[in-house]
This record gives C-alpha cells, structure tokens and sequence, in this order.
C-alpha cells in the first residue's frame, strides 16, 4: 500500500509548551488511521498540523510526496486534505442542505464573476453541487432533514453534517475530529457505519477519537500519544497488548482502552 | 416573495420614489425635501457598502472614509484636471476600490473589535491625509465646485446640463434614487447568488469556510472593495451635489452613523440600510427642536431600539407573518 501522507519529525511549541513532540507516522492510501491519546495529548494540534491550519515548529507533513505544511488550508483542501472540526462546526445560518451545497465550494469551476452573472460554467456548477449535496444527504440519512436549519439538529445529526460537509469537497483524505464524542451507543455504532461508509467511497480516514472501543473496532491501524509524544504504533490488537499504552491509560480506567 | 411580488415591490418603490414624492413636493412647496431625500439616497449607498463587510462578519467603521476618498479624487479631477464629473464618478469608485485593497490586504485579518477599531482610525487618518495633502487644498476644502455637465450616449442627452436647469435640485434627486437603485440592485443581486452564500459562510465560521475550499483572504478583499467602492460612488456624488469638500465632509460621526444605518434596517436585510438611513437621518432632524436634547433622546431611542428589535426594523414584518 502507497503512504498517502507522511508526517515526519513533526514538533509544535506554544511558547514553553510542546504540544507535539518529533512525532512520525505515515498514513496508507485507503485505509482508517486513529490518533488516541489521554486528554491534552496534542491530538488536536496534530490534527492541525496534519491540516495546515497550524505550522509547525519543526518537521514537515507531506501528501503524495510533496510538502503541504505551510500552505494555505484552502490550499492544502483543494490538493484533497480536508478536515472537519471537534467542535460541532457547520454554517449555523444555513439550512442543512445549503451547508452541504456551500461545502462544494472545491469543485467549483465558475469564478466569482461567474456566480454573480449566472455564467454557463456557474449554472452547471449549482445544478452539480445540488445533485451531489441531496446524494451525499441520503448517503447520510440526512434527507428527511435536508430544510431544517442546521442550528436545530440534534446532536448526532449535526456530526453527520460535519461529515457530509467533508464529503462534498471530494477529499482524497479526511480528517474527522472526535466524531463519536457525546454521543450514545446506538449514535455512536451509526457513525461508526458512516465512517466505514466513508472508507466505502474510496476515501482514507483519519481520525481524533476518545471513544475506545469504536476505535478499536473502526481502525485498520493506531498511533498512540502521550504528552505530545507518539508512544506506539500498530494494529488495534497490537494497541491493546501495549504495555507503553496500558500505563498511559492507567489511572484512567481499564476499560476505556477496551481491554 | 415570488418573482412577481418582487417585481411589483420593485415598481411600486420607483413609482414612489420618482413619481410621487416630486409631486408631493412640487404640492406642499417643500423643495428644501429634495436636499434631504437626495442626501438619504446617497448616504444610504455608502451605507450599503458598510452593510456588505458586515455580511461577511467585519464591523466596519471606516466608511467615511472612502465617501472622503471618493468625494475628493471626484473633485480634484473635476477641478484641476476639467475632468466631466460623470467621468469622475465611476473613476472616484474606482479609486476607492483599489485603495481599500491596498488597505484591506493587512487589515481584513482582524476580526471583531480589532478590525472595527483600526477602520476607525482609517477614517481620522482619512481627515488629516485631507488636511496635509497639497492636492486637497487642506483645511479650506474645494469650493465652488462646477455643477456637472451635460452626457450625451450616441447623440441622445442622458442627463442634461446642470447649469442649464431650471430645477437642478429634482434632477438631482431623481439622479440620486437611480443610483442608489442600481447599487442596491447590484447588492441584492450578490447576496441572492452563489457569491452570497460564500459571504455568509465568512460570517458564520472562518475557518470552516477555509477548510472547505474558500478562498477566505480573497473573498473579504473583494468584498471589502465593493464596499468602498460604494462609499466613493456616495461620497462623489454627495460632492457634486453640494459644489464643495473639506477634510470635515465626513468624520468618524459619519462612519458611526452609516454603521447604526445598518443595525437599524436589520443586519439580515439588503435594503435594511436604506430604511435604517432615512429614518435615522429624519428622526435626527425631527429632533433639531429639542435643543440640547437632541443627542441624548436620540441616542437612549437607538439603545432601546436595539435591545428591543436586535435585529433591525425589518424583522418587524417577518414577526408579523409569522404570528399571522
Ligand atoms: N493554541 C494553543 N496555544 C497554547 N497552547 C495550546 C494551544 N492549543 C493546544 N495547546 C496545548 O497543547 C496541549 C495539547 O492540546 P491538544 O492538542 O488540544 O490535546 P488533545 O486534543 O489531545 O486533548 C495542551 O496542553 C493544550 O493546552
Ligand atoms: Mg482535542
């Protein structure tokens, strides 16, 4: 399997604190990668880097062999490296289906003066995003709810939405943070579906998650951290019989590495 | 509303604006109301443009100073380079719109509070630029600026001589409402297109919009430049009209007033700004009688509208239909 993106030597400092801390990994095409780690680990900021919403201090994030820290996110986005966010991020104002709609914003052809005037290239541009927006919505099972504005979806709609965002910029890789947090377990195991659906597409996940034992049963592979630092590797099976990993998780609770 | 309620909305203004209000005036000898309703119109552009930056979430308190720009690049040229004044109009938007670029590129990174306060800055940065500037004549302004021009298009007058005219004063508010007409055609048009939206997801998360493939930096410069761009076209034409400008023509006064423009109409309302302008700039006038109380009574209507109506006059209809 080809590495789709290489973090290598990777270190983020906020003023005296280092967040991340010379953390290599790489990520294989098609496959679903989590990042795990106690609370404050840096998953977060890695997530960032891996995004380029964050420069790093040191090392580099490479997709496809070429360096994408540094660059712009909509830049980054565009090569095919998107993200969605921890906090329930979606445009409040918006109903369901035009987050969605305004989320194909990658694949748009028409410049600016093209959507003002109405240009060919622009009307062909919105018949296509709307086709593809009420696809993705049933994909999701979001349909049904397609008119609602998006400030009043519970909360595991608002991360299918999150989700369905991500989707309609056509990601080669996806970035999801915590998709699973707050959710029940019946919430939970749908995402977990979404997520295996996402793979379905053709697309490589990589995922923030607390959610133990949906990681365990989502991943093809783990990287652990531990106070910025990556601690192991491996299969979710390798994870579990980690010693470095159990005593990260000490002091935690036993069961929330699904042990 | 269906496209045939906005057509007849869209006659019935211009029907009111153009046809009855000049009779009205010519019946109750009112001229000195041209003045006043030509100043709401092109106060009300500059308006818009303020209106614009706020609907890709910038407060922007620095209008004042484009309508500045625009009022004295319309003026010099017209005074020391005989430039036609209706040459001078789109070249003074122009202007503006390139400058705001120049401006906007390092500005437009700050958000909330900190962009509002450095457009502030912009517009007494604006008021001294106009009293060094050897250009600007300084403090004493320019004055008896000529009144425009004839414009002919293919041999057909489109706009009579100024000097010529027995009424200058109709022609120029009708003038007026055409242009603010058009600006708010344009606005509506943006806000109702692809390009709307894209401002609306600036406005309602950044960063998200960054993640999904928006240009972010390049939208708000645009967008930022639009919305000067309407600020020089209102002050040119408020120059023009009034034959004169100094560095006092438009103040940080001016900059508040276009912003509270906007809040009062309704943020979430296109021609939110042209409502909030005329009554503001009537409810002002209205209480010239109480004297030293002018300002406190104005101010204390405008917080209580605020807290009571937080968003704009007119949420008061959508209230309306939604409990009929
Ligand atoms: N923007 C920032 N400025 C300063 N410190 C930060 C910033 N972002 C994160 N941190 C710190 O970096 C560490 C890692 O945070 P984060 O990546 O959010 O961890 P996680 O997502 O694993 O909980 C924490 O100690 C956090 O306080
Ligand atoms: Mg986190």
């Amino acid at each position: 399997m080809d590495d789709l993106l290489q973090i290598s030597r990777l270190t983020k400092q906020f003023g005296g604190l280092v967040a991340v801390s010379d953390v290599s990994f790489s990520v294989r095409e098609g496959e679903i990668l989590s990042i795990i780690g106690p609370n404050g680990a840096g998953k977060s900021t890695l997530f960032k880097l891996a995004s380029s919403f964050l420069r790093p201090t040191a090392g580099e994030v490479r997709f496809r062999g070429e360096r994408i820290s540094g660059l712009a996110p909509h830049v980054v986005a565009r090569r095919g490296v998107v993200r969605t966010f921890q906090e329930t991020t979606i445009f409040k104002g918006m109903t369901v289906r035009e987050n969605v709609i305004i989320a194909h914003q990658l694949r748009a052809n028409a410049s600016l003066l093209g959507y003002y005037f109405a240009s060919s290239v622009a009307r062909r541009d919105e018949a296509e995003f709307g086709r593809s927006a009420d696809e993705i919505l049933a994909f999701l099972g979001l349909d049904g709810i397609r008119n609602d504005p998006a400030v009043t979806l519970p909360h595991g709609h608002l991360r299918a939405l999150g989700i369905a965002i991500g989707l309609a910029t056509n990601p080669t890789v996806l970035l999801l943070d915590e998709p699973f947090a707050g959710m029940n377990h019946d919430e939970t195991m749908r995402a977990v579906e979404i997520v295996l659906g996402v793979r379905r597409r053709g697309v490589t996940v990589l995922l923030v998650e607390h959610d133990m034992p949906a990681v365990m049963q989502i991943s093809d592979r783990i990287v652990v951290l531990n106070f910025g630092e990556k601690i192991a590797e491996g299969t979710p099976a390798e994870i579990q019989q980690n010693q470095k990993v159990i005593e990260a998780y000490l002091g935690v609770e036993d069961e929330s590495i699904g042990i | 509303m269906s496209s045939t309620s906005k057509l007849f909305s869209a006659l019935a203004f211009l029907l009111v604006t153009l046809v009855a209000v000049p009779w009205l005036i010519t019946v109750t000898r009112r001229l000195d109301l041209y003045y006043t309703l030509t100043s709401v119109a092109l106060l009300a552009i500059a308006s818009g443009g303020v209106w614009l930056t706020f609907y890709i979430g910038r407060i922007n308190i620095g209008q004042a100073a484009f309508a500045l720009m625009g009022g004295y690049v319309s003026a010099i040229l017209v005074v020391t380079y005989g430039v036609p004044f209706w040459l001078t109009l789109p070249l003074a938007g122009l202007f503006c719109a390139v400058a705001s670029i120049l401006i906007g590129l390092p500005i437009l990174r700050l958000r909330g509070v900190y962009f509002a306060m450095v457009t502030l800055v912009l517009t007494e940065v604006a008021r001294l630029l106009a009293l060094a500037l050897p250009v600007t004549n300084g403090a004493k302004g320019l004055v008896n600026i000529p009144l425009p021009g004839s414009t002919t298009l293919f041999g057909v007058t489109l706009i009579p001589d100024f000097a010529t005219l027995a009424n200058p004063r109709l022609t120029f508010y009708l003038i007026s409402v055409v242009l603010m007409v058009i600006c708010y055609a344009g606005l509506y048009r943006l806000v109702h297109s692809r390009v709307g939206r894209l401002c609306l997801s600036l406005q309602q998360n950044e960063e998200l919009a960054s993640s999904i493939g928006v240009n972010v930096a390049y939208l708000r410069v645009v967008i930022y430049a639009v919305s000067s761009l309407l600020g020089g076209l209102g002050g040119a034409m408020f120059v023009a009209i009034s034959q004169s400008i100094y560095p006092s023509s438009f103040t940080i006064t001016d900059s508040i007033n276009f912003m509270l423009n906007c809040f009062l109409g309704g943020l979430g309302y296109v021609f939110g700004p042209i409502l909030g302008t005329f009554l503001l700039y009537f409810g002002w006038d209205l209480l010239f009688q109480t004297g030293r109380l002018q300002l406190l009574i104005f101010s204390s209507v405008l917080i209580a509208l605020m807290l009571i109506l937080p968003n704009g006059l007119l949420s008061l209809r959508l209230f309306r239909r939604s409990k009929g």
